[in-house]
């Protein structure tokens, strides 16, 4: 039942404000692929536009081929997860989940047996005629799934459906749904805010922001090899140093500025680098704290001063000053207030972007 | 203040409330069972179910007046059901600039004083040979009854979350189908309570009544108006307590029909 989906350079406005600014993406039969992006970036736009409830201003969306951007939400063969669960209060939850099989015109026998066999499979048995309201949050949730998945859609669309479930219920429950989209094979098209879900449960990223691409790719590529500050950024490399470099052979070598020591890296730069300002971004988790003094080699060395400590826990969160900046960096050993250190930056946890292109 | 004083001061002020709201209508019970009753006694010296008798008469006027009543009442709740809930629905959903104007213009038959209103549509149904006809007297239940339908079913459209609808959509029903199986479902206890409000607005409603339907559509109100300028308090009593029962039950439907978050979309 699953199908490619090809949106084609979709743009959609709310009012005189253009939300999507020509938005592709090919996504393959069977393919889980996360929306990722701040709020306002667009992402439930392009999934509202997907579903047909927006309509799109120009661009084509194909479903295996055939393209429904000009058809109405109940012809386009998808079905929707709310974030809300948009579950009907004035069904119960058997009716819900076999609203769809009875739009399909299924006699009701075989709408039965179909809504008995997805209550099993999201481990709903014997909640059939309970009203919706009488749910938690968690059962809520695979109702609305259930109500997704009993049309056995050619696209699964789910917007946020995570978000209103507690920090426990979630993690049990993305795995579910991936497990299940998986051995079903359905494509499907997940916007979340939250990195680690997106990261955890798609196949395929897509950043987005401004109300466009910012980059696609597998989670290990977004993490590893951000292709713009403003990924490397959301991806939670966060701390942001500005340098002076020149690029020599197959190495750059740093200047010494204002927080950081000169260096020498083992590594190109970013394509088409010859010399000038660069804009580095690392984890937290990524850098080290090392003795004032200390110095390493293909690491960048930025000297400071511990002007807050937390223990999240595992290891320690430690707030640097270096110069006017402040650098959040990781250490497992515990260090007092106002210890002269120096951060380590190894060469290899540097995402570097010259300085001006965003 | 003194607990001691506190009892007796709620008790007189009890036994006032009730005395303010009971008062009459005991007055009422015992004018219906009254067969005679002259100034100064205190209470009828002659009592019985005469009057009853004569009400319920298979023949009696007072029976066709209240079926007349009713029959006027129901057609008037389905005229305004009927303009409220598409109405109510492009209020709620509709991005309308002039959203407040429209309902304000609803309000318009109300805020005037009625009678100038009644009298000027009583001349406007005479060119339309509507005066004294049963339609002319729903169509002017109905203008009064408009605000209360409108106001309601638009505050119970809007109080549905828009993507209940859309999963229904999304689900592959259309448009159509989508607002008989979800909207108007969802949205059927507010009708409900509109549709109560309107029937007995209809069913009270004395100066359209008088001005565009009678003589010739003598509802109970009218006879009841009748009968007591007439002198006959008897039977204009045991009208006015007919007409207190489906006032008095449906006002308890209401209650439960009317859940205080649809109210509050009225606001919005």
């Amino acid at each position: 039942m699953s199908a490619r989906l090809e949106i084609d350079r979709i743009e959609t406005s709310y009012g005189a404000t253009r939300v999507l600014k020509g938005v592709s993406l090919d996504v393959a039969p069977g393919e889980f692929v996360a929306l990722l992006g701040s709020s306002g970036c667009g992402k439930t736009t392009l999934l509202r536009t997907i579903a047909g409830f927006l309509s799109a201003d120009a661009g084509e969306i194909r479903v295996g081929g055939r393209d429904i951007s000009g058809e109405p939400p109940d012809r386009r063969g998808m079905a929707m997860v709310f974030q809300s669960y948009a579950l009907w209060p004035h069904m119960t939850v058997a009716q819900n989940v076999g609203y769809g099989l009875r739009l399909k015109k299924w006699d009701r026998a075989r709408i039965d047996a179909r809504v008995n066999e997805i209550l099993a499979m999201l481990k709903l048995d014997g909640f059939g005629h309970r009203n919706v309201t009488q749910l938690s949050g968690g059962q809520r949730q695979r109702v609305a799934l259930g109500r997704a998945l009993a049309v056995e859609p050619q696209v699964l669309l789910l917007d946020e459906p995570l978000s209103n479930l507690d920090a426990r219920i979630r993690e049990d429950v993305r795995h579910e749904i991936k497990a299940l989209q998986k051995s079903l094979g359905i494509t499907a098209i997940h916007v979340t805010h939250d990195r680690e879900e997106a990261m955890v449960m798609a196949d395929r990223i897509v950043i987005l922001d401004a109300g466009q691409i910012a980059q696609v790719g597998p989670p290990e590529t977004i993490y590893n090899a951000p292709n713009s500050p403003f990924v490397a950024a959301f991806m939670g490399a966060t701390n942001v140093v500005r340098i002076e470099a020149e690029r020599s052979g197959e190495a750059i070598v740093v200047a010494p500025g204002a927080g950081n020591r000169p260096a020498r890296l083992a590594r190109p730069g970013p394509q088409g680098f010859a010399r000038g300002k660069l804009v580095a971004h690392f984890r937290s988790e990524a850098a080290e704290l090392a003795d004032a003094g200390a110095d390493f080699a293909d690491s960048l060395m930025l000297p400071g001063r511990i002007v807050q400590a937390a223990y999240p826990g595992g290891v320690w969160r430690y707030s640097v000053a270096v110069g006017e900046s402040q650098f959040l960096v990781d250490a497992p050993e515990k260090r007092a207030l106002g210890d002269a250190v120096a951060v380590r930056v190894p060469a290899d946890a540097l995402h570097l972007y010259q300085a001006g292109a965003s | 203040m003194s607990a001691a004083l506190r009892w007796p001061l709620r008790a007189v002020l009890l036994g006032l409330a009730v005395f303010v709201i009971f008062g009459p209508l005991a007055n009422l019970l015992i004018w219906s069972v009254a067969e005679a009753w002259f100034w100064p006694n205190k209470l009828p010296s002659q009592w019985g179910f005469r009057f009853w008798e004569v009400v319920f008469r298979p023949t009696g006027r007072a029976m066709e007046s209240l079926w007349l009543s009713v029959w006027i009442a129901l057609l008037t709740t389905a005229a305004s059901l009927a303009l409220s809930i598409p109405a109510g629905y492009a209020l709620a959903r509709g991005r309308l600039p002039w959203r407040p104007v429209v309902l304000l213009l609803f309000l318009m038959p109300q805020a005037f004083p009625s009678l100038p209103v009644y009298i000027n549509i009583a001349q406007i149904f005479f060119a339309f040979d509507l005066n004294g006809t049963v339609p002319g007297v729903v169509l002017v239940h109905t203008v009064h009854g408009l605000v209360y339908s409108v106001w309601i079913a638009t505050a119970a459209f809007a109080a549905i979350e828009p993507e209940l609808e859309q999963a229904a959509r999304n689900m592959g029903a259309g448009a159509p189908r989508t607002f008989f199986e979800v909207t108007l479902p969802l949205a059927a206890p507010g009708l409900v309570a509109s549709a109560i409000f309107v029937f007995l607005e209809s069913l009270d409603e004395f100066t359209g009544s008088f001005f565009v339907g009678a003589p010739e559509v003598r509802t109970l109100p009218l006879l009841l108006y009748n009968a007591a300028a007439g002198g006959n308090i008897q039977i204009a009593s045991i009208s006015a307590l007919i007409l207190l029962v489906p006032s008095v039950a449906f006002m308890l439907l209401v209650e439960r029909f009317l859940k205080g978050e649809v109210m509050a979309k009225l606001g919005r």
